[in-house]
């Protein structure tokens, strides 16, 4: 299939002198550290951007931030690109390698170093799984707050360069709003503690900025995340009702009346079914649309704010209210709602697009969405966080055609249009990396990418950290140059 | 995902129900999380999706194995866990099964390692010949540390270190025969002798017949049957398993025909596994299909069986605290969750749920011979998580998970049915602590 992302052209000179390269690699990192067969490679061409591949020149997988550095000074002093990889679950490619990098794995890297309940902080290593921090402190009652969808796998790592969110950010935030600090490997291989145990450091924000920066300003070994004391209780309620729009002016008015649950996930139809096939949650069946609710606090605050949300439900016409009845069931609800994505492969390959509007926009964009799928001639199923309009449209083809694999591609784009020019941003929580790379200049003007681009550039001058993400290819000449003068990332014919 | 095969490697059954698993995996890495030997390895080559992914590429270009592939895939447990994972519904099972065949057909393994699984193929299987090599791995045994430090010879060191102290003699209840019911009569089953259990731990089958007489059920230990086939399946040796699994299912289909069976009653659930995947696996057998697949839906873990039928109250065991230990392939291999611990709380035992409960304990077959050292930090995982709970007795449903518990820890490690035939009047299983009831403690308090 031709492709419609472009990848950088492979630096002809560094796969030349890969035997070298790996025999360097070699005195870095301990032998089990190093994967370099080209067969043993090939699962490394991927993340869950499955339609896009491209082998690796090698692959470490560092146990120490020591070691990161080591790998990542050579790097740099060598001219090859360096890709991060936390555990391969990105949706828009930021884990996909390019021909002439160096994957640098940091699954190795997965202790909790220490749970400091009195400071409501714990200090990981960046390969720790985001589920396992929860897990960690759970029988102290705490927990970690930003809870992707793929939470029991991805790594905290990954979480801060793609500053991941999940369902209950609506109240919490997502990854940047609970991040306390970093240790990270810069281009040069130099160690720098940005951040601590305290909410805010002297200084530049300099954290904010390396929360959601995709491995492009270094890499991150080690963090410092708040932990939430546990909610005296907590409960999600099933709204189902007769159309997707009235489902979507619901999630409007619950918002818009002032009112913050936990989560507000929305489901249509066909996910509504996907789900229920895979985790037997007891979804009702019998709707067009779906809203989990979660409210949390007292029983008294929890009846409080459902009773609210129940009035505003019935002036939308509410066909079922199901409250949960017991922790089994509740989390069978969220198992069903996080394994949306995977479940999907059941019936059908996917892409997911990420896009988000403002909330007076998801009606509208809903309607349009399926209107640009139906156009296309796909089929779309929609699973996401309503609550701050972050949409998830899952579309389906079938990744053995060619010419549908191409058309979801297109559909995808035009959604993520949609999505900006409705007022609202291209990624919520899944990050730009190649999936979004070239719409970036749908959202901003060639001035803001410069100025994005130049701080890039400050952190890492010959953009070797994970180069082909996130600024599209063609604009980038001239708009940074390393110390030599010399301009660096070529664009692909 | 995408897949790139030719028609005619299509016209492969084995590569068709391949292609089909792997279309339907997504490539969403769920699965990576709760496997076993990427938790402990942390390289996604020795995950499920790596492991997919490498299966993917020899398959499809049609390749023999090679030492990378072998080494990757022969680093899986074949516990499954990923299938429980997977929200996609891809049935690894299968698609190792087939990966392993491959291997064995395609594959030339090192002189030791060849060795090392012939011996296996051709001992462990057989009650005789498995008795007659613990009577000589006594001998062996302080040679083992010797071993150890030569890698070829790093299985025969684990093999001698999973030797027991001392061999049991061989039970009446393994030779063919038939049990009465001593209540009035309920049900008919057939029992699994097996191979490996009735030469270690013969105390299991003679407990689930005593129980099952006891509450009305009559117990056949049939003419003719055998291993089960998992061991030689698990290691690629298809045509051998099939043999095994005929001759199963033609003891089988004999006790069937003469007096009807309610159930093939299987007491290690590595072995129901594979029973129940008999139908499977001689799918392409016009001679045994409809046969197998009849013995696939007749046979039921022994749990399984118990949770279907009324059972009387208990009479022994109130307060003793249980830990309840999973095997793989009773909770991934057949989903049969919650039942053993809600029959323990029904026979009057406080059950605990140790942390980590789906991670395997390094058993998984003869994984812990070929694979020593997963294995072993795999069970020190296991012995930490379950000591967690502070039980008094560890209760699990299968073989291989008592053998390598009981290396790591003091805490006495039975089957479950041993505790619920004591509890509903039988003896007194061996090896549980000297310790009062709560009743007994009642009356005489110390
Ligand atoms: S969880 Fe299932 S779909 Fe996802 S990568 Fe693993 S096998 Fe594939
Ligand atoms: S069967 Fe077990 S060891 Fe093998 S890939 Fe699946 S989870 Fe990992």
């Amino acid at each position: 299939m031709s492709e419609l992302i472009a990848f950088l052209e492979p630096d002809r000179s560094v796969i030349a002198r890969r035997a070298a390269i790996i025999a360097d690699l070699a005195d870095l990192v301990p032998a089990s550290s190093l994967i370099t067969d080209a067969r043993e490679l090939v699962p490394f061409d991927t993340d869950a951007f499955v339609s896009y591949r491209r082998m690796p020149l090698a692959v470490v997988l560092p146990e120490t931030t020591t070691e990161v550095a080591a790998v990542l000074k050579y790097c740099n002093r060598n001219g090859i690109p360096v890709v991060p990889r936390g555990a391969g679950t990105s949706l828009s490619g930021g884990a996909i390698p390019q021909e002439d990098a160096i994957v640098i794995g940091v699954s190795k890297m997965n202790r909790i170093l220490e749970v400091d309940l009195p400071n409501r902080c714990a200090r990981v290593q960046a390969g720790v799984t985001n589920i396992s921090i929860s897990q960690t402190v759970e029988a102290d009652g705490f927990f970690y707050a930003p809870d992707p969808s793929s939470q029991l796998a991805c790594t905290i790592g990954g979480n801060i360069g793609m500053n991941s969110g999940g369902a209950h950010c609506l109240k919490y935030g997502v990854t940047t709003n609970n991040l306390l600090g970093v240790k990270m490997v810069m281009f040069d291989g130099s160690i720098v503690e940005i951040g601590g145990k305290a909410l805010d450091a002297p200084g530049y924000d300099l954290l904010g900025l390396v929360c959601g920066s995709e491995g492009q300003l270094g890499i991150v070994t080690e963090a410092t995340v708040r932990l939430i004391a546990r909610p005296e209780g907590a409960r999600p309620v099933l709204f189902g009702f007769p159309s997707s729009v009235a489902a979507g002016a619901c999630v409007t008015d619950i918002i818009g009346a002032g009112i913050i649950p936990v989560a507000i996930e929305f489901m249509d139809k066909p996910a509504i079914e996907i789900c229920e096939a895979f985790a037997q949650a007891g979804y009702p069946m019998d709707v067009e649309a779906l809203l989990i609710v979660e409210v949390e606090g007292s029983d008294a605050e929890m009846d409080a704010m459902l009773g609210r949300i129940i009035e505003i439900a019935r002036t939308h016409g509410v066909k079922t209210i199901r409250e949960s009845q017991s922790a089994t069931e509740a989390a069978l609800i969220w198992k069903g709602r996080k394994s949306a994505f995977g479940a999907t492969g059941r019936i059908a390959d996917y892409i997911c697009m990420d896009g988000t509007v403002p909330l007076g926009q998801l009606s509208h964009v809903l309607e349009k969405t399926s209107e640009i799928v139906a156009r296309y001639g796909l089929r779309v199923a929609n699973v996401f966080h309503a609550g701050d309009g972050n949409m998830h449209p899952l579309i389906l083809f079938d990744a053995n055609d060619p010419d549908e694999s191409r058309k979801a591609e297109m559909a995808g784009n035009d959604i993520l249009k949609l999505c900006v020019d409705a007022g609202g941003c291209l990624t919520g929580e899944h990050g730009v990396g190649i999936e979004k790379r070239d719409l970036m200049r749908h959202q901003y003007t060639d001035a803001d990418l410069a100025q994005q681009m130049r701080v890039r550039a400050a952190f890492d001058p010959k953009w070797i950290l994970n180069p082909s993400k996130v600024f599209p290819l063609d604009g980038r000449n001239g708009a940074y140059a390393d110390e030599t003068g010399e301009t660096a990332g070529k664009t692909a014919a | 995902m995408q897949t790139n095969f030719t028609a005619e490697q299509l016209a492969d059954p084995g590569v068709a129900m391949s292609e089909k698993i792997l279309r339907k995996c997504v490539h969403c890495g769920f699965c990576t999380a709760t496997c076993p030997t990427y938790v402990t390895l942390g390289n996604e080559l020795d995950s499920p999706r790596g492991r997919i992914y490498l299966i993917k590429d020899m398959l499809e270009n049609g390749r023999p194995a090679d030492e990378q592939v072998v080494t990757h895939i022969d680093r899986c447990l074949s516990c499954l866990s990923c299938v429980t994972t997977c929200p996609s519904g891809v049935d690894y099972m299968h698609l190792v099964d087939h990966a392993r065949i491959h291997i064995e057909q395609t594959y030339r393994r090192p002189l030791m390692d060849r060795l090392t699984r012939r011996m296996l193929a051709l001992v462990l299987p057989y009650p005789a010949r498995l008795r007659a090599s613990l009577h000589l791995a006594r001998l062996g045994r302080p040679f083992a540390p010797l071993f150890r430090t030569v890698p070829g010879l790093k299985p025969v060191a684990a093999m001698l270190d999973l030797a027991p102290a001392s061999v049991p003699a061989a039970s009446p209840v393994s030779r063919p025969g038939n049990h009465a019911a001593a209540a009035p009569k309920r049900g008919r089953v057939a029992i699994l002798s097996g191979c490996a259990q009735p030469v270690l731990k013969p105390g299991i089958n003679e407990a689930t017949i005593r129980l099952l007489n006891r509450i009305g059920v009559e117990v056949v230990v049939p003419e003719g049957e055998g291993c089960c086939g998992s061991l030689v399946h698990h290691m690629g040796r298809e045509p051998d398993a099939l043999d095994a699994a005929r001759k199963n299912i033609d003891a089988w289909t004999r006790e069937i025909d003469a007096g009807g069976l309610d159930a093939i009653i299987i007491t290690a659930s590595g072995c129901g596994t594979t029973i129940k995947d008999y139908g499977h696996m001689l799918r392409e057998d016009p001679a045994y299909a409809d046969k197998a697949a009849r013995v696939s839906a007749l046979a039921k873990d022994v749990i399984e069986y118990l949770a279907s039928i009324d059972l009387p109250d208990p009479v022994n065991g109130s307060g003793l605290v249980v830990a309840y230990h999973s095997a793989c392939s009773m909770q991934h291999g057949q989903k049969i969750t919650t039942a053993p611990k809600t029959l323990l709380k029904g026979a009057g035992f406080v059950v605990k749920d140790p942390p980590e409960g789906h991670l395997c304990c390094g058993s998984a077959g003869v994984y812990n011979i070929l694979q020593p050292e997963i294995a072993l930090a795999l069970r020190d995982r296991k012995v930490r998580n379950i000591e967690l709970t502070r039980p008094e007795v560890i209760a699990t449903g299968n073989i291989g998970c008592i053998t390598q518990i009981a290396q790591g820890t003091g805490i006495p490690i039975l089957h479950t049915v041993e505790l619920l035939d004591w509890a509903y009047g039988g003896d007194r299983p061996e090896g549980l602590p000297a310790r009062a009831t709560r009743e007994q403690r009642a009356v005489q308090p110390s």
